[in-house]
């Protein structure tokens, strides 16, 4: 207890499950009643918000570079294991506290446009106020386990909204997928749990983290087994190679969802792991360059899968996946406030492209309700010169394309390049991270081209929606718009909060964050470029980013296209990327089709039918009827024979009794 | 006094009750051979008593109204059985085979 305002964390997640309990209520009784749903939904998400400031201004305040820890009932204590529910304010949670509830305010008053016609309004708000608490949980627990249940309830909270229009198949079996992939990965989490608690006996983070570098050894199996089990956990929760695959089919769910939990706030749940795990991490190298090469991989890899995606909400998916791999390139590389940086910066820009595609979508959908149509509203295809109709949502994700392209001096220009001067620096001391630089300049190239054709298929050239409908096109409501403005803004502007010194700035997010990585840092290799080296590496980026905005627009022609519907197929190469390299159809041949043969063939029919309803059940039956059948053998109703065998018997009992029997 | 002897025929009487029991197929017969048997029980309580005490002679007139209480029931179920089947040869007497 501190005294101040920081105390009164607890108010946070508690406001977010108490609007989820009145939600589930309406939802159940009054499923009508929207207003009330509304004025709770969004409400609880502003206090928790305000909450969030108040705290973190007082956090602040104290000055502290330790976190303040509120334990608020012992939860498991077996000793030696000492669990509380406890929750923890430092520089890291701070600012995902803000993130979380900041961008969520956001989208929640973005659903209420979004939503308002859909049956299921109370109960969508329910989940999405629940999703907020156990993602509150997630960053302010104190402990791993704390961290596990908000880590798990997210991704429950994921499978509801992903399959929240659950009477289409495709729907709900995109949820199962998200549900069962991510539950290899949590397999990671508690297998990387119990090394912790074996090797430090603790699972307090405090402890971890104060024990980890002297119980530990540096580079050791212990530790390396440790930061690997836990990535394997963040490529299941932040969708990297090999887990990502769900990532893509969640875009079934409403499209805020897709921003909130998609984009801007779950699947930032890895990185956020790493990042608080810093000490660890620092201690295996190993693991540092696992981290770092996959996320490097991941990033070029989801952005040629993106070029070709014609699902204006699957462009998006993709690039979510590829930009989650820039930031585990951040903190793989130790350079963990670049990470986070590039956390917060995608958080207002992803999630303002999502949203932005959600208008879009939203418009579409209602054009081709009018006109009684059943083309698809979610395919760029269709689109076309919607600027024209929706200056707003056009101008505002102009504004995030640049931002997540790179250009200066826009939010993901600064985090972006942070991240890739982080790993070149890296590189002069471990040459292996020169390659991971170079994917993450190709995959920054590729990223500014497939954002350019998202834009222009989507926002220029000849409208392909069909004459009927494009008279029904409009902007969204300006409750739906006025988040976008919002976002816009800090998209913009976002790069603000770590300005490099580079250029003057402060870095100020980098020095906050300081308190948390310091102690990880130590460990690490001192990299240092020379300014000239920055500069040339800064240009290099900006280059790459101009390229690959302007090639798109000199190479892609919006006017050459057809609608979907006439669309022809496409070939090559093109096609090995619209289909997403395979990736789906090669986990199902080599893992699905193999594990539902294993279980139909040798499990059900030979282990269950033949071996325990066969052998175990049947078997017991057809034993005991068989003793029985030669039990009854001695049953011959002869007198004789049984007085025969009493009168054995008792000779029997007599010899055993007197004389031979011995004792 | 005569211990002895008393007791070898005693068992002599139970060994000829027994192997009747066993061998004999005639229902009669083979209560008969019961009875035989009860009383070279008798005999070995008798004799002992002389020994031991008169407990043994007191045992002898309870084990005699049990048998002619037994040979009351017996000859009557005996007797059933015999109107039911025509016959007394237990190895046609077998009704309560598995």
């Amino acid at each position: 207890m501190t005294g101040t305002a920081v105390d009164l964390i607890w108010l946070a997640p508690a406001l977010a499950l108490l609007g989820f309990v009145l939600n589930s209520a309406l939802a159940l009784w009054r499923p009508t009643a929207k207003a009330a749903v509304t004025v709770i939904g969004v409400g609880v998400l502003l206090g928790a918000f305000a909450v969030g400031v108040a705290v973190v201004s007082a956090f602040a305040g104290l000055g502290a570079e330790a976190p303040v820890v509120l334990r608020y009932w012992s939860w498991m204590p077996v000793p030696p294991l000492q669990i509380d529910a406890a929750f923890q304010v430092d520089q890291l949670s701070a600012v995902m506290l803000l993130v979380v509830t900041g961008v969520g305010s956001l989208i929640h008053l973005f659903s209420v446009g979004y939503m308002k016609a859909d049956a299921g309004y109370a109960r969508y708000f329910a989940y999405l106020n629940l999703f907020i608490f156990f993602m509150l949980v997630l960053v302010l627990g104190a402990n791993f386990p704390v961290m596990f249940v908000g880590w798990e309830g997210v991704g429950l909270c994921s499978y509801l909204l992903i399959g929240f229009w659950f009477n289409e198949k495709v729907n709900a079996d995109a949820g199962k997928k998200a549900f069962i992939v991510n539950r290899i990965g949590d397999f990671g989490f508690l297998v990387a749990m119990f090394i912790i608690f074996w090797a430090t006996g603790s699972l307090d983070f405090q402890d971890v983290f104060a024990r980890a570098p002297t119980l530990l050894a540096a580079g050791g199996g212990a530790v390396t087994a440790i930061t690997l089990f836990l990535f394997l956990g963040c490529t299941g929760k932040s969708a990297q190679i090999p887990l990502y695959t769900w990532l893509p089919d969640a875009m079934q769910g409403p499209t805020p969802v897709s921003a909130l939990i998609h984009a801007a706030t779950m699947v930032t749940a890895g990185v956020y792991l790493v990042a608080r795990c810093n000490v660890l991490f620092a201690l295996a190298p190993i693991s540092g360059a696992v981290v770092a090469g996959v996320g490097a991989l991941t990033a070029l890899f989801a952005a040629t899968i993106a070029l070709k995606q014609w699902d204006i909400k699957r462009v998006l998916a993709y690039s979510t996946i590829s930009q989650l791999g820039y930031m585990f390139v951040g903190v793989g590389t130790g350079a963990m406030a670049a990470g986070v940086f590039h956390l917060v910066t995608h958080a207002f820009f992803k999630a303002l492209l999502f949203l932005g595609s959600g208008s879009v979508i939203y418009a579409m959908h209602h054009a081709y309700h009018a006109t009684h149509s059943h083309e698809d509203a979610q395919d760029m295809r269709n689109m076309g010169g919607l600027r024209r109709h929706m200056p707003w949502t056009a101008a505002l994700m102009w504004i995030a394309t640049l931002a997540i392209a790179g250009v200066p001096p826009l939010s993901g220009f600064f985090s972006k390049d942070e991240i890739l001067a982080a790993a070149f620096a890296r590189g002069t001391a471990q040459p292996v991270w020169f390659l991971f630089w170079g994917l993450g300049l190709a995959a920054a190239l590729l990223t500014a081209f497939y954002m350019t054709r998202l834009m222009l298929y989507t926002f220029h050239g000849p409208n392909r929606t069909g004459s009927d409908a494009e008279a029904h096109l409009h902007e969204a409501p300006w409750v739906m718009t006025g988040p976008l403005v919002v976002l816009g803004v800090l998209s913009a502007v976002g790069g603000l909060i770590n300005i490099p010194e580079l250029w003057g700035g402060g870095a100020w997010l980098h020095h906050w964050l300081e308190p948390v990585t310091k102690v990880g840092a130590a460990f690490l290799p001192e990299a240092h470029l020379s300014h000239a080296a920055e500069w040339t590496l800064v240009a290099i980026a900006v280059a790459v980013a101009v390229t690959g905005i302007v090639g798109a627009w000199r190479l892609l022609k919006p006017e050459a296209l057809v609608p979907a519907k006439a669309a022809p197929a496409e070939r090559g190469f093109a096609r090995l990327l619209r289909n997403k390299w395979y990736i789906d159809e090669v986990y199902d041949f080599f893992i699905v089709q193999p594990l539902v043969w294993i279980s139909r063939e040798i499990l059900w029919k030979q282990l269950d039918q033949r071996g325990l309803d066969g052998a175990g059940v049947n078997g017991a039956a057809r034993g005991a009827r068989a003793l029985g059948w030669l039990a009854s053998r001695l049953q011959t109703g002869q007198v004789g024979i049984y007085v025969t065998l009493f009168v054995v018997g008792v000779l029997a009992i007599l010899w055993r009794v007197t004389a031979g029997g011995g004792s | 006094m005569l211990l002895g002897p008393a007791l070898a025929i005693s068992a002599v009487l139970f060994t000829l009750g027994v192997a009747g029991v066993l061998l004999r197929r005639n229902a009669i017969v083979i209560f008969m051979c019961v009875e035989l048997m009860l009383n070279a029980v008798n005999l070995t309580f008798v004799a002992l008593a002389q020994r031991i005490g008169v407990g043994g002679q007191v045992f002898v007139f309870f084990v005699m109204a049990v048998a002619a209480a037994e040979a009351a029931v017996g000859l009557a179920i005996i007797l059933a059985v015999y109107r039911h089947k025509q016959t007394v040869n237990l190895q046609n007497i077998n009704i309560l085979k598995g």
